[in-house]
């Protein structure tokens, strides 16, 4: 440890790591400790009161009587996030993979212009995007006006504040993070590889599905990763295109501090939340031998 | 060749710890002299360029001293010892011109702005880049580059140039180019230059004296002649040209002379007997442009085998022989000069004789 | 790869047609909020005519000018502090390795690894639990959390594509510790430093979830600000906010790049 003190790296080093660590690392911890105390009769928390209700409460609810009842409105929304972010990935996975491919195969200067586009509007406020979306989706909006235009009943689009209107924009927000995986590993396949397989007989889709594909699994794997988790953590999306009406996990939770004032609750479900995180990232992590993030 | 500028005494070096250590030094010694272009040859992970380092100042000896005429050097910084390095990777600042290059060192001892713009011109003639002053790194060939490396390792006149495989990223015929430059700084400047290199011919063509090293430890230092010539133990004679190795037994016959006995009762005759006396288990090394053919005829003494292989080089060509019945393990390989109108007397298959030539005998340590 | 694409043998079918697809719709609304912040009509979506009428009616709208303050204060303090320890921890990390290595480099990306809801939450927690005062400083220490790894990429990046014969060459040149890296390793990062520094002073500037959970009554930031407009409908004040918080985005960013493209 004295060694540890004296050396300049220690100290370098420190600043950054003691710094996350106060004001992320320890919240998370409190956030845990949280999750098992008793909610306040007046929001907030009894501190040192221990109790489970916070987690009885996904599936449970306490009646007017006491009683618990089983109750299906947590698991719905639980659900329906998991549901529209398997979607979204599905759906970023089919537009992504072909796009990585297709800039994989472009002169070198190219390639860095067309990733440097894909990066953009990850960068652009998240608000801004999914507001874009609502011009695009309302009823008189862009598109609503392009269908009368064809012949359709002007009015007659009716998708924004529903469900598909928040998986267009879920896989709008984070279509980036399954092309860039995507494209680190096409990048680095060795063409010679797929020449080698139209050498031996395979044709284009067989050397598709026989070599590229797997290939490019380790990609494949961290987009559909980092594309699934922001999505079920994901709060603004929701919020916009789905009108407050269709909450995801995040919603729940956010409105724990808001006007369900249950904290406990909205701890447990962020805990929830961050184990799930954690464990695809060390599912990835087992099989593959990095975090998925190291392929952006 | 007499005053000792810089001298390792047993330095060892061990990196890592627990059982990942390595040792990359073995209690090596050596001293290297004024005005002398000294060598230290070997493959890679032979430790020759962890002793460079050490003697840089780059890294710190685990046990033993380094000496810079007679101080010792241990824990001096690299940016107080008297001693230069040309990097591999030439290590050329990408953001300073040449010119700013070339006076780093010279503003960094404190050398006033003009004199050392004066001193980077010289420099700059002494490797003949003179025009090139204002540019850019980037803008020169890897040639270029490498000169401007030793010019701004070279304008603070060190007292010891250290070189660290400066010629390995040059093509063939640059690096033997850069070869014959870097003799004629060595001699123009009067430095000692203490050169690292896994390149045999390399070593062979600039050095005043070379130390070949291997697994942390130098097995033998001398003239490029002595190595060549005269290895002392195998791997010397193997890693430096090419070599045929034969196994036996040396006993003194009732004349008085050396004998070598080969596993198949075939009989060497030696020079003289080796300083360790008759014993099993001896090596010898003999160059493969040492020995000659001539065509088998009768049951004369000395060696006879059967031509396996005949590879032609162009300027020589280079046989195989399988020394008795095809099957034992001793085989030969006799290098002959092509000259005109000779050669293709034999042919594979062919029974020959080989002429071992006494003085052509190494005998070697282990 | 490297391939030549005019060789019939590299053509898959559909790929092309599918990345135009995928530009079109990743770039459509962009453009579509663009132009439309132009649009002199009332009704946000039906295009009558050009004006930047409705950028200077949201210009001179103090409250959202106090907001746009409010952001760029808590983005410039957290830039700063966020970058300065990202600097000297990429300093520390770079080169030899040491035990625990992997730990500490986990951490310093735990920021990006954790879902944006559930750190506002922990924070909003913490603040109120250890009596933190929720406000324009909380914010601050919020963002300067998920700025560290946003800075600390690049520069990490930067000190690993180095040369580490460089700092050799400057100490076997007589330059000392300092010397070596204020002559040598400073001028090479620095481009690093630059592009991790706007990097983080936009993810900063553009956050919403983090600030509208820790930031309270007394720090609303323009993206919060945003939200509030955009809940009480579409209005043609929004676009034009929108669309120049859009092009302060992308300008910094490109910038961010074509500076860490900086090649000596």
């Amino acid at each position: 440890m004295g060694n540890l003190i004296r050396s300049k790296r220690f100290w370098l080093i420190a600043p950054a790591v003691l710094y996350i660590g106060f004001f992320m690392a320890v919240p998370l911890g409190q956030m845990a400790y949280v999750s098992i105390l008793e909610r306040g009769d007046y929001g907030a928390v009894n501190w040192g009161v221990f109790s489970f209700d916070a987690y009885a409460s996904f599936l449970f609810e306490r009646d007017l009587m006491d009683n618990l009842m089983f109750n299906t409105d947590y698991l719905q929304i639980f659900a329906r996030s998991f549901g529209l972010s398997a979607m979204t990935m599905v759906f970023a996975l089919v537009l992504g993979f072909p796009t990585a491919f297709y800039i994989s195969m472009q002169p070198q200067a190219r390639r860095n212009f067309l990733i440097f586009l894909v990066t953009i509007p990850f960068w652009t406020n998240i608000l801004v995007r999914n507001y874009a979306w609502m011009l695009l989706l309302r009823n008189g909006g862009l598109i609503d006006n392009g269908l009368a235009w064809l012949g359709y009943e002007s009015g007659g689009l009716d998708i924004l504040y529903t469900p598909y209107a928040v998986s267009i924009g879920l896989t709008y927000t984070y279509l980036p993070f399954m092309v860039l995986p995507i494209y680190a590993s096409l990048e680095k396949l060795d063409h010679r590889l797929i020449e080698a397989a139209f050498d031996l007989g395979a044709d284009k889709w067989r050397a598709m599905t026989r070599v590229i594909l797997p290939l490019a699994a380790p990609g494949i794997a961290a987009g559909c990763i980092l594309v699934f988790i922001p999505c079920l953590g994901a709060y603004v999306t929701p919020e916009l295109l789905g009108g407050g009406k269709f909450m995801m996990i995040a919603n729940l939770i956010g409105s724990q501090f808001g006007a369900a004032r249950n904290w406990p609750f909205g701890a447990a479900l962020g805990f929830v939340l961050l184990a799930f995180v954690l464990l695809s990232m060390m599912i990835y992590a087992m099989k593959f031998k990095s975090l998925p993030e190291e392929k952006l | 060749m007499s005053d000792i500028v810089v001298s390792a005494r047993s330095v060892s070096k061990i990196f890592g710890n627990g059982p990942e250590q390595v040792r990359a030094l073995d209690d090596v010694s050596v001293d290297i002299c004024q005005n002398e272009f000294f060598t230290m040859l070997g493959p890679s992970g032979c430790g020759k360029t962890t002793l460079l380092r050490l003697i840089g100042g780059f890294e710190q000896a685990t046990s033993g001293d380094i000496l810079l005429e007679g101080q010792v050097l241990n824990d001096l910084p690299p940016y107080k010892r008297p001693i230069n390095t040309v990097f591999q990777s030439y290590a050329l600042f990408p953001h300073l011109t040449v010119r700013q290059n070339i006076t780093f060192g010279l503003e960094m001892k404190g050398m006033p702005r003009r004199e050392a713009n004066g001193r980077a011109d010289e420099m700059l003639d002494l490797v003949q880049l003179a025009p090139y002053g204002d540019r850019m790194p980037s803008q020169l060939s890897g040639g270029q580059q490498q000169r401007i490396a030793l010019a701004r390792a070279l304008a603070p006149a060190p007292r010891v140039l250290l070189l660290d495989e400066p010629l390995s990223a040059l093509d063939l015929k640059l690096r033997k180019e850069m070869q014959i430059e870097l003799k004629r700084l060595q001699t123009e400047t009067g430095i000692t230059f203490v050169f690292v290199t896994h390149d045999q011919e390399e070593a062979l063509a600039m050095s005043d004296r070379i130390a070949v090293m291997q697994a942390g430890k130098i097995l033998q230092i001398g003239s490029p002649r002595d190595i060549y010539e005269s290895p002392t133990h195998r791997f010397v004679a193997d890693f430096i040209g090419e070599s045929n190795f034969l196994h036996g037994e040396v006993r003194q016959t009732d004349g008085g002379a050396a004998v070598l006995t080969l596993a198949g009762g075939r009989e060497i005759a030696l020079a003289a007997m080796p300083v360790s006396g008759p014993r099993d288990n001896v090596t010898i090394s003999i160059r493969p442009e040492r020995l000659a053919l001539y065509a088998r005829n009768d049951q004369k003494d000395g060696l006879t085998g059967t031509i396996r292989d005949i590879v032609y080089f162009g300027t020589d060509t280079t046989y195989h022989i399988d020394l008795g019945p095809s099957g034992t393990d001793a085989r030969l390989t006799v290098r002959v000069q092509n000259r005109e109108g000779e050669g293709r007397e034999f042919e594979r298959g062919a029974q020959v004789g080989v002429t071992v030539p006494v003085d052509a005998i190494r005998v070697l340590a282990d | 790869m490297k391939i030549d694409t005019s060789n019939p043998l590299w053509r898959f079918r559909g790929i092309t047609p599918m990345a135009m697809f995928f530009f079109a719709y990743l770039y459509l609304p962009i453009l579509v909020l663009i132009v439309l912040s132009f649009n002199e009509n009332r009704l946000a979506t039906i295009w009558t005519g050009f004006s930047t009428d409705w950028y200077r009616v949201a210009l001179s709208n103090d409250d959202m000018l106090r907001a746009a303050k409010n952001s760029l204060v808590i983005a410039v303090s957290a830039t700063v502090i966020a970058t300065t320890a990202a600097t000297l921890a990429a300093l520390g990390m770079a080169r030899q390795r040491f035990r625990g290595e992997t730990g500490v480099a986990a951490m310093l990306v735990l920021p990006l690894l954790v879902p944006e809801i559930v750190t506002a939450i922990a924070t909003l927690l913490f603040f109120v639990a250890i009596g933190v005062q929720l406000g324009l400083i909380s914010v601050i220490a919020a963002h300067t959390v998920f700025c560290i790894p946003f800075a600390y990429l690049p520069i990490r990046a930067r000190l690993d594509g180095m040369d580490p014969a460089l700092a050799e060459a400057a100490n076997d040149l007589y330059a000392n510790e300092w010397q070596a890296f204020r002559r040598v390793t400073f001028p090479l990062l620095w481009p690093g430093i630059m592009s991790g520094a706007m990097l983080s002073f936009i993810i900063s500037l553009d956050d919403f979830v983090i600030s509208y959970f820790v930031g309270g009554a007394g720090a609303t930031t323009l993206p919060i600000y945003i939200f509030g407009m955009i809940r009480m409908g579409i209005t043609p004040e929004v676009n034009a906010v929108s669309a120049l918080m859009l092009i302060i985005s992308i300008v910094f960013v490109s910038i961010s790049f074509l500076i860490d493209r900086i090649r000596y």
